[in-house]
């Protein structure tokens, strides 16, 4: 299982430049979350504060009981053992070839004989359906090519945590879906923690369990999925609905006025329902569409069950449009569970999800059912 | 909750401004911190073996030429001054030896500084920065391993070493030069030129030219991967970084060329004296 990421006050500045201040957000262990952002809101700043490359001013990032804001140097590089990143373009190293890359944290960490090397290497390319490419440069595929090459190359030391910039840039809306399912099948098989950065409003509404929307400097929204597909929150209805109408505005906030009058406009087309289709997948008014599942013969995802104990847990906390796109995802054991109110008040205190031996657990053992 | 008053942001003074007179302090701050890390790093295992060998090969492979076809015309031009100069004093037969003396002590220096720092700086400048800004760096820092552990500290070494190879390269060549000039060119006489040759050099001029080429090359190596592991905003960003690193390590050479020829009259003192 991955481990939590608590990411608790966070503030960021370059100079006199306010990046965003207060980020307050816990990644669940094992779940996919995807941090939205109209661009330049500083969504790679994030991403890279998460893996200690930049450092904020206040606040703490706090994994496996480090906390990655005030840790030595020497810490750091400990702690990043458990980071896998893929930067946007892949971030591959140009003067090795595919196999080198993905073999560098291995020949640089472990001592592991170059047979096994190979072995591991021919099995993380294969996961993510490169191979045959092993000799080639990275100058020398494509970018979705070079996007798999550095997902091998961050999976290689196992990591607890993957992080995605933007693994949608530059892609072709097939090879988004192939990357998408490919996100999914990798959850399912190795359980560990992603944060997905992107602009993809198609990926936004159907890979994560947890959506988030940094805007104004503040993380607007953090949640599970049903809770921003079916916010009335006008941003988060603005960015998800991909439209002109509303708070975000080219490069600046507009003024009240100007939203108000575009707000009506939209209405009296007849809102987000009526308005049809955005620019990036962005569509369907407060619509929870089904989720990626894994590929067929591949394990259940793991975080599911686990996921749907948390949002039962935290199901009295959530406005009513959330709550009823929530119980409509939730398994009927864990429905009369919330019911029954054994749940209220969170039993987890801000950790609503159960420990890997199950000691924090109400219901009964999970495993054996979906 | 209420902001403390240590938290109340504060309004940019004269201190924050591109003005400010602690931006140059800073920056030479840095530098000196990079330094001290790099040097840190040095001790630490394992060394990266082939990528110095790779970088060694590589600065050499860019400087050997360029250097010797700088080093031909330096020894030609101190020939020529020295052999209408010794003339005018009468003091002929020492041309060879005043000659050596300035190949040795200055010019060789002299011409490795600029060989190192224009060509083997660059180009090291320019390689780290096209890595920092496709964010190589970044990913090579999330994987775990310094970049100045495995990228920077083989550069640095290489481009000491070569530096006090090329200094050996520019004083034969410059010698030999020299030579040429003077006798092909100004009819000396051989024997004159060659037996002068230790009436005024000694052999601690060498190593003193040595040990001048020895600091030039770990400042260009430090001040070339400072630039281009600061490099950023793009492609633009790293010809800056390189035009910068080039014109930094220049003055910085240039004043620790001063700075140990003070220190050499110093300790080692003229011959004859």
């Amino acid at each position: 299982m991955g481990v939590a990421v608590h990411v608790e006050g966070l503030t960021k500045s370059f100079g006199s430049q306010n990046i965003w201040s207060d980020v307050t957000l816990t990644l669940p262990p094992g779940e996919i979350s995807v941090m939205l952002g109209p661009s330049g809101t500083g969504k790679s700043v994030f991403l890279k504060s998460l893996v200690g490359l930049l450092k904020p001013e206040r606040g703490s990032i706090v994994m496996s009981d480090t906390d990655i804001v005030t840790c030595s140097e020497r810490q750091l590089y400990d702690v990043r053992r458990l980071f896998g990143v893929l930067f946007q373009d892949g971030a591959l190293f140009g003067s090795m070839n595919l196999y080198d890359n993905v073999a560098f944290p291995l020949r640089e960490h472990t001592k592991k004989s170059e047979s096994e090397v190979r072995a591991i290497v021919r099995e993380k390319m294969d996961m993510v359906g490169l191979s045959g490419t092993e000799g080639k440069l990275p100058g020398e595929i494509s970018g979705g090519m070079r996007k798999r090459a550095g997902i091998a190359r961050a999976l290689v030391l196992d990591p607890e945590v993957i992080l995605f910039d933007e693994p949608d840039s530059g892609l072709d809306p097939v090879r988004v879906a192939y990357l998408n399912q490919l996100i999914v099948d990798l959850n399912a098989q190795i359980d560990a923690t992603f944060l997905i950065v992107t602009h993809d409003i198609g990926t936004a509404r159907t890979v994560p369990d947890n959506l988030g929307l940094l805007f104004r400097r503040h993380l607007a929204m953090f949640g599970p999925r049903e809770q921003l597909l079916t916010s009335q929150e006008p941003v988060v209805r603005q960015f998800l609905n991909g439209r002109r109408e509303g708070p975000i505005g080219m490069s600046e906030e507009k003024d009240v006025a100007q939203v108000e009058a575009e707000m009506a406009a939209l209405e009296a087309r007849g809102g987000d329902q009526h308005n049809g289709v955005g620019p990036k997948g962005a569509s369907g008014g407060e619509a929870v569409p089904p989720q990626l599942e894994p590929t067929p013969g591949l394990p259940e995802r793991k975080a599911v069950r686990r996921r749907q104990e948390r949002v039962a847990r935290m199901l009295h906390t959530y406005d009513p449009m959330t709550a009823d796109a929530i119980r409509a995802s939730l398994p009927a054991d864990l429905l009369a569970l919330a019911d029954s109110g054994s749940y209220t008040p969170t039993a987890g205190a801000g950790r609503e999800w159960r420990t890997e031996d199950g000691a924090d657990l109400v219901v009964p053992d999970p495993r054996g059912r979906s | 909750m209420s902001a403390t008053p240590g938290e109340r942001p504060k309004a940019p003074g004269l201190l924050d401004g591109p003005l400010s007179p602690l931006r140059p302090l800073r920056a030479s701050g840095n530098l000196f911190a990079f330094a001290l890390d790099v040097v840190r790093a040095v001790f630490r295992r394992p060394f990266q073996l082939r990528e110095f060998i790779q970088q060694t090969w590589f600065v050499a492979s860019v400087t050997i030429l360029p250097t010797a076809l700088v080093a031909i015309p330096f020894g030609a031009v101190i020939a020529l001054q020295l052999g209408s100069l010794t003339r005018q004093l009468g003091a002929q037969s020492f041309t060879g030896s005043a000659s050596v003396l300035a190949v040795l002590r200055e010019a060789s220096p002299i011409v490795t500084a600029l060989l190192i720092a224009g060509a083997g700086g660059s180009a090291i400048c320019a390689d780290l920065g096209a890595r920092k800004i496709r964010d190589e760096i970044d990913a090579m820092e999330v994987l775990g391993i310094s970049p100045i552990q495995r990228l920077v500290v083989p550069r640095v070494l290489a481009s000491m070493l070569v530096a006090v190879l090329l200094n050996g390269l520019v004083s034969v060549v410059g010698v030999t030069g020299g030579y040429f000039f003077n006798v092909i060119l100004q009819g000396g006489t051989p024997g004159a030129y060659l037996a002068s040759f230790s009436a005024l050099a000694q052999v601690e001029d060498f190593w003193s030219g040595e040990i001048k080429a020895l600091v030039f090359g770990l400042i260009a190596g430090i001040v070339a991967s400072y630039k281009g592991l600061r490099a950023g905003g793009g492609p633009k960003g790293v010809g800056d970084a390189v035009n910068q690193a080039v014109v930094i390590t220049f003055l910085l050479l240039f004043a620790m060329n001063f700075v140990i020829t003070a220190i050499y009259f110093q300790l080692v003192p003229p011959k004859g004296q």
